[in-house]
């Protein structure tokens, strides 16, 4: 693999993590805000997968990955059920709508 | 030369797509787009000599995850295109700042992670191997998160039938 690729691999993961940091901070909407969530989750995988190719440790590199979709997955599933049950609560999935919650 | 092209290639479609997701105004598209970019993730590992977690990243995030959205969005029904439309313009208003910020932290990223990158691979070890043997507490932290979680979802919606009655 060639320096410039590898630089291009780089240069790709860490665009693509911004662009869902920035998402992830910037919307209001609950679902898009996982959205963002998951945007930087793939870049995260892809990165490790990388580190894994780089480092000739390709096995540890897709352990870590896979360990990381498990944990994304559960980690979505409980966000929707949150984002199900505001839904419920405010008739909204905006964060706007989550402001008057107490307790 | 054939394959870094594909590569290239794959990793500007990979951006494209994340920025779609991004910019999309209808959910739906938003959801399209995420997934397409699983799909170009799971490319992008096969050509990093990484099957198995290719295979996971296609089947879960592709699948599960696009299918979890979409159930999402059916059952909410979010706010309409003008209110979309409305909120997305006082967003860019509010946080003008956010994006060369945001640049910047990327840019200060490349800068420390570029240095330190090896330009060669060497020979893998085996996923299964190195799961069973030196990573296996990662395996016991899996199935806690996954039992966290399905317990997490029981509980929200359990209070959530109590709630209704």
């Amino acid at each position: 693999m060639s320096a410039e690729l590898i630089t291009l691999y780089v240069t790709a993961i860490v665009l693509v993590a911004v662009t869902g940091l920035y998402y992830l901070l910037v919307t209001t909407n609950l679902i898009r805000a996982v959205i963002g969530l998951e945007l930087v989750t793939k870049s995260i995988t892809l990165g490790l997968i990388l580190a894994g190719r780089l480092t000739g440790k390709v096995g540890l590199g897709q352990a870590l990955a896979i360990t990381l979709i498990v944990v994304e997955v559960v980690v979505l599933v409980v966000a929707v059920g949150l984002i199900l049950l505001a839904h419920r609560h405010t008739g909204k999935v905006d964060t706007r709508g989550l402001r008057s919650i107490k307790g | 030369m054939n394959d870094a092209i594909v590569e290239i290639v794959m990793l500007v479609t990979f951006v494209l797509m994340a920025l779609w997701a991004v910019l999309a105004t209808k959910l739906l598209r938003a959801v399209v787009a995420l997934a397409a970019t699983s799909v170009l993730v799971t490319l992008l590992l096969f050509k990093l000599d990484s099957p198995l977690a290719a295979v996971f990243e296609l089947s879960v995030c592709a699948g599960l995850v696009s299918a979890i959205f979409l159930g999402t969005i059916t059952l909410t029904q979010p706010e309409n295109e003008a209110e979309v439309a409305e909120s997305a313009k006082e967003r860019i208003r509010r946080y003008w700042y956010l994006p060369p910020l945001l640049l910047l932290l990327g840019v200060a990223l490349l800068q420390v992670a570029l240095p330190d990158v090896p330009t060669a691979a060497a020979a893998g070890d085996d996923v299964r191997k190195v799961l069973w043997t030196s990573r296996h507490l990662d395996l016991l932290g899996q199935i806690t998160v996954l039992v966290a979680g399905a317990f997490g979802v029981i509980v929200l919606f359990k209070e959530a039938r109590k709630n209704e009655r």
